[in-house]
């Protein structure tokens, strides 16, 4: 701690002159080079274990075993992935997986954002309440739901059906999704619903022809954080799905993996097919997701 | 306008089904968890009420109490583990090429599902074939740990991944904030003389005081519910080393079948969280009114 402490002093020495004159005093290259190197190391310690895995999904387990951990292998073994997409179930938990974010990510959207309209545009009395239950439930742990849950699932027979996580994920990612629109509908000008009820507009059609498409960015980004978490998301499936054919990414490669204990190259493969969907998500849309998550946490 | 946009039908329409999820997937069970921890009760055969006598042998339950000072560690540790972020975010925000890979390098963890990362540590701490004992044994370490299997440093080695997956998270609030701070005031401060040192502490820092107060929130609640990443690569092991509030609630329920033990841990998890979120505020918020009034 205490080193990172001086090398911030140092930092900040160092700041000082290269705005103000906007060249580069020695000391102020010096001190960008330990910056740079320092933001470098960190950059590394991140990307490593990924990297590794990413080798080691590619080699047999002679070649991880033996040869260095960064080293290539003697030849790229795409049968690896191959022989987990085609052996198990994996086809099977993909699809689920997407069946599964995306009508959670849609219903989420969707009713987080008429509710949304009503507790930031709207006027009535219970509004500070509702708009509070909703703030709180982002404090409240799943885990202590769990159980009731699922004797709820149980008795709707929801247990070992989708419904029960898509409504699950739907209901605990209503708060943050919420928070999210909120500060985007706060700010829309109020000018425009009046224009709209001058001319005639109806709520409903105001709603949903004027203000929801102008809020078409913030449901992006919504939409993209409710894809991370629900595309990850392991307890609830746990919980309250059995049969194999319905299980998701997360639990199915977990079970998965036990099959295939001591072959790490498929296990690799495996891991890296969980995770490919979302690393493709963040290099198309890495902006978006970014400025998603700190949408999501800041104005909290 | 007032009377359209108080149409009580619309409000119905608009709030209802949401709130309706929110009450009967979160509230309600809560009540639930509360009422079945008043309970014994398998699951299966008739609820027998006992009062609080879940909540009397919770108190005296030393694995209980084991697992709540494991997840105070983590929620201690994780608090911690904000000041090097924060000052990972406030190097960053100065005028530096390259800060959107960087941050964007840190954030990839974040995006990673918690059974890929715990599978994937797992294999880092593979006693002998791991990177982690590969790397010490090429350093000349003779008797390399195992590290998930050992309750002295099983705690720690679970904590890496945590400190890993979330870096970006934390990184990434902080520098959004500092970069919403208006230029004007750095400014300000420049012209009046002072350094880019006092800058970041005097001034930077204090005027995201509220993001923080929530980061430390989010840093503690995240710790006490912790799950996933502990109940696979552990179990809670060995020998409930490792045990957690969260997965000890998990295995009496769905373990051990005793339903109202489980939801009283539960309830008991729950009502912590809140206490932390309330605390927390609560010491906060008189602080910073002394410094801005």
């Amino acid at each position: 701690m205490k080193s990172t402490n001086g090398l911030a002093l140092k930092r900040g020495q160092t700041q000082k002159p290269v705005s103000q004159t906007g060249g580069g005093s020695k000391k102020g290259i010096a001190g960008k080079l330990i910056l740079y190197f320092l933001l470098t190391i960190a950059a590394v310690m991140q990307l490593f274990p990924l990297v590794w895995l990413l080798l080691f999904s590619l080699k047999n387990n002679q070649e991880i075993f033996n040869l260095p951990p960064l080293a290539l292998p003697e030849e790229i073994r795409w049968n690896n992935y191959v022989k987990v997409w085609t052996s198990g179930n994996i086809d099977v938990y993909f699809v689920n997986s997407i069946v599964v974010t995306l009508v959670s990510v849609v219903l989420t959207i969707l009713l987080a954002s008429f509710a949304t309209f009503a507790l930031t545009r709207m006027r009535w009395k219970l509004q500070p309440l509702v708009l509070g239950l909703f703030m709180v439930g982002l404090m409240i742990p799943l885990h202590s739901t769990l159980i009731p849950l699922f004797i709820l699932f149980q008795a709707l027979g929801l247990i070992d059906n989708l419904w029960s996580i898509i409504l699950s994920y739907t209901a605990f990612n209503l708060p943050i999704t919420i928070m999210i629109l909120l500060g985007f509908y706060y700010a829309l000008p109020r000018e425009i619903e009046e224009a709209a009820i001058v001319d005639g507009c109806s709520v409903n059609r105001m709603f949903i022809r004027i203000i929801l498409p102008m809020t078409s960015s913030v449901m992006v980004t919504a939409a993209i954080i409710n894809m991370i978490y629900n595309w990850n998301e392991f307890v609830f499936v746990n919980t309250f799905i059995s049969s194999d054919t319905l299980k998701t990414l997360t639990v199915g490669v977990q079970n998965f993996v036990g099959q295939y204990s001591t072959d790490w190259g498929a296990i690799g493969a495996t891991l890296m097919i969980s995770i490919l969907p979302i690393l493709l998500a963040f290099l198309i849309m890495s902006d978006r997701i970014v400025e998603g998550i700190a949408a999501g946490s800041v104005k909290g | 306008m007032n009377k359209v946009m108080s149409n009580k039908l619309v409000l119905t329409l608009y709030v209802l089904p949401a709130l309706c999820l929110l009450l009967g997937i979160v509230y309600v069970p809560i009540v639930y968890t509360g009422i079945y921890g008043l309970m014994e009760w398998n699951g299966i055969s008739d609820m027998k009420f006992i009062g609080l006598d879940n909540y009397q042998k919770l108190m005296s339950d030393s694995s209980f109490w084991n697992s709540a000072k494991h997840s105070m560690y983590f929620a201690i540790l994780s608090t911690a583990s904000l000041l090097p972020y924060l000052l990972v975010a406030v190097l960053l925000s100065g005028n530096i090429r390259g800060v959107n890979i960087f941050r964007k390098i840190y954030l990839i963890p974040m995006l990673l599902s918690s059974v890929a990362i715990a599978q994937l540590w797992l294999k880092v701490y593979h006693p002998t074939s791991g990177i982690l004992n590969t790397f010490l044994e090429s350093l000349g370490v003779a008797k390399t740990p195992a590290w998930l299997a050992d309750p002295n440093l099983v705690l720690g080695a679970l904590f890496i991944p945590i400190l890993w997956q979330y870096a970006g998270f934390y990184i990434l609030i902080y520098y959004a904030a500092l970069k919403n701070i208006p230029q004007s005031i750095v400014e300000a401060a420049r012209i009046d003389g002072a350094n880019a040192w006092q800058i970041a502490f005097r001034i930077k820092i204090p005027l995201i005081s509220e993001v923080i107060k929530v980061t430390v929130v989010l840093a503690v609640v995240g710790s006490l519910k912790y799950f996933d990443l502990i109940y696979i690569m552990t179990d809670g092991g060995p020998n409930q080393a490792s045990e957690v509030m969260a997965s000890y609630m998990y295995h009496k329920a769905f373990r051990t079948f005793d339903f109202g033990y489980g939801s009283a841990v539960g309830f008991f998890l729950l009502l912590i969280c809140l206490a932390a979120t309330w605390l927390i505020r609560k010491l906060t918020a008189s602080k910073e009114k002394i410094q801005y009034s």
